[in-house]
């Protein structure tokens, strides 16, 4: 039986076999297309096509009463208006100067602190379970709005709140203290309230993969405790940082609500611009700005990944 | 320099891992800590290098005894079961790591990790990542690492496992050739006799937390302590003689047929394995000490056996040469 059916395959021409192989391998690529497509549709319905709509709109024209759809740079000319004159910038230059204050701010004050908090949890931490209850605190004030959150500082922070009450109960201050609340002091403390637990993550997620035998290693090769801190964690958390700093960066760029409740509406910020055009329907200016916003974070980011190298890192 | 270990206990809440050891390693000796996993060995290792507390005794190096001193205060230098080299760093930098952390200049340090790259043949991929090496490679750059500082005392917590058993054989000649060149002490953890047979001056086997045997390989090998370290270092049948003594015979040394002498029992063929240069035959055989039938393994030249094969269930005399009988302690 077997010795009839050999011959009379090895006598089919070779030809329809590697024909019958192509298809199949055809079938198989045009699967992973299909495979690829929900996240693709999602991608673009919801990211692609919305950038590109603000970039064409961007280039329309307006007035007080329509828009018009037609092809003018006029708008991110009204953007840049006078911003060569660096002895009296112009606003665009000194919104994105305040912006970037906070941005700087709050990257140091969550790197320190959520670096710290990691570190903790990471390496003193012993028992997983108490890592991942540990954890969980860290996330419980995820479980309000990001604008009660914001709410909440106040009854704390404002002239007659728990804060002055307090200082002024003890005597240590005979008039309340004005900057707690609506002050650069308030935006900067909700941001890092708000966002210290996007660089918590990603840091210890980079720290709890450290092989712990390089610690002792280190130890062993004479290093103290602040010397195995920067010479073997702090570069092998690199790129938890790098992702924690992406994080907070793009989110402090584009906030305006943050800005807007702790700085009593009285402080600029690059969000708050666009929103305030849009809210006046000037909606060509503030896709221009919001455009100009996005080539300044995505230069931002580039500029740190070129200092890492996130796809190796990962 | 000396090692020496004086009651030396570690103990984990109630759990002893280990109890009480003393032990005396000359100074330029090689020590092979062997037992199987959970004996202590790695423990023992860590509390010599300054890796972990001491519960009580004394750790002794060189002149005085090291209390909690710092690896680097204590002269010794570990090299890490998984290499632990730092992914961040090339090879040249993982070496100079720890003449960095003592504040040694860029250009100095530089040349004594290249030189020391050079003695384990590695000076020629210095710029590479470890992750870039392959694990013998790895391998020779953490004992570079770990030999840079000059420590008197290299401690090895089971260097070669992770290498094939080629590599493996190669390595261990380099650790010999390296040790005898640097006139070093090394302390060398593994759970293979084979190893601690190879390299070391001074085996010490492991059970339990104690030491079961302290010798040279030929001691240990022809005159076993106890039955533990006959059974663990192989090539041995323990034998429970009728007054209820052990006695342990190698199995090189095991007589069949007409040879077997008068203490001959009759044993069953239970399994034949070639190996090229001899032929392990396995036997069941009744009437030793009473108990059970007893499992004995007889090791034949590969001559002697051609010139009279066995079949398996054969029954034939089983013996062994009255000298070479050794007793063991219980």
């Amino acid at each position: 039986m077997t010795d009839a059916v050999l011959p009379a395959l090895a006598e089919t021409p070779a030809a329809p076999a590697a024909a019958s192989l192509t298809a199949k391998t055809r079938r198989r690529r045009a699967l992973v297309y299909v495979q690829a497509a929900p996240m693709a549709f999602v991608f673009a319905a919801f990211f692609l096509v919305p950038l590109l709509l603000t970039l064409i709109v961007s280039f329309w024209e307006y007035n007080e009463y329509e828009i018009i759809p037609s092809f003018t740079v006029q708008n991110y000319v009204d953007v840049f208006d006078g911003c060569l004159n660096v002895a009296d910038p112009c606003t665009t230059v000194r919104t994105y100067l305040s912006t970037l204050k906070f941005c700087a701010l709050t990257w140091a004050f969550t790197l320190l602190i959520g670096f710290t908090v990691a570190y903790f949890v990471a390496f003193h931490v012993r028992s997983a379970t108490m890592q991942m209850a540990l954890f969980l605190v860290c996330t419980i004030p995820f479980w309000t709005s990001n604008v009660i959150r914001m709410i909440s500082w106040i009854p704390l922070l404002g002239r007659n709140g728990l804060v002055n009450d307090s200082l002024l109960g003890l005597g240590l201050i005979d008039r309340p203290i004005e900057g707690l609340l609506y002050s650069d002091f308030a935006v900067v403390l909700a941001f890092v309230h708000l966002n210290t637990v996007f660089m918590i993550v990603p840091i210890f997620n980079s720290m709890a993969r450290i092989d712990r035998s390089l610690i002792e290693a280190a130890y062993d090769a004479g290093a103290s405790g602040w010397q195995t801190l920067w010479h073997v964690v702090v570069p092998l958390t690199k790129p938890g940082i790098a992702i924690g700093s992406i994080f907070v960066i793009t989110l402090v760029m584009g906030d305006f609500v943050t800005v807007g409740v702790m700085g009593g509406q009285q402080i600029a910020s690059v969000g708050k611009v666009i929103q305030v055009q849009m809210s006046a329907l000037q909606l060509p200016a503030a896709a221009a700005n919001a455009v100009v916003l996005l080539g300044a974070v995505m230069l931002m980011i580039v500029a740190m990944t070129r200092l890492i190298d996130l796809r190796k890192e990962l | 320099m000396d090692v020496e270990l004086i009651r030396l206990t570690k103990r984990y809440g109630q759990t002893v891992a280990v109890d009480g050891i003393d032990l005396k390693v000359r100074s330029g000796a090689y020590c092979c800590l062997l037992g199987p996993s959970g004996c202590g060995k790695t423990t023992t290792l860590r509390m010599i290098g300054g890796h972990e507390t001491v519960s009580s005794g004394d750790v002794v190096i060189g002149p005085k005894a090291v209390g909690d001193a710092t690896p680097a205060e204590r002269g010794t230098a570990m090299m890490f079961q998984s290499y632990a080299l730092f992914p961040h760093l090339n090879c040249r930098d993982n070496v100079a790591f720890s003449l960095r952390m003592r504040g040694v200049g860029k250009a100095e340090r530089r040349a004594k990790a290249l030189a020391m790259l050079d003695l384990v043949q590695m000076a020629h991929l210095a710029e590479r990542l470890p992750a870039q090496l392959s694990g013998g490679q790895q391998q020779r750059v953490a004992l570079a690492r770990a030999l840079v500082t000059g420590p008197k005392v290299l401690l090895l917590d089971e260097p070669l496992s992770a290498l094939d058993p080629f590599l493996r054989v190669r390595m261990r000649t380099e650790l010999k050739r390296i040790q005898a060149e640097l006139g070093l002490t090394f302390i060398h953890v593994t759970h293979s006799q084979e190893e601690a047979m190879a390299l070391s001056d001074l085996v010490v086997v492991m059970n339990g937390g104690r030491i079961e045997q302290a010798a040279d390989p030929r001691t240990v090998f022809e005159r076993p302590a106890t039955a533990f370290v006959a059974r663990f270092i192989g090539g041995h049948n323990v034998i429970r003689l009728q007054d209820a003594t052990e006695i342990a015979v190698r199995a090189d040394r095991m007589r069949l047929g007409p040879e077997a002498g008068v203490e001959a029992v009759p044993a069953k063929v239970v399994s034949i394995e070639y190996q090229g240069t001899s032929v392990h035959v396995g036997f069941e055989a009744d009437g030793l000490g009473g108990g059970a039938p007893a499992a004995l393994t007889a090791v034949i030249a590969d001559g002697a056996y051609a010139g009279r094969p066995l079949a398996l269930g054969q029954t034939v005399p089983l013996g062994w040469d009255a000298a070479a009988a050794h007793r063991l302690s219980a």
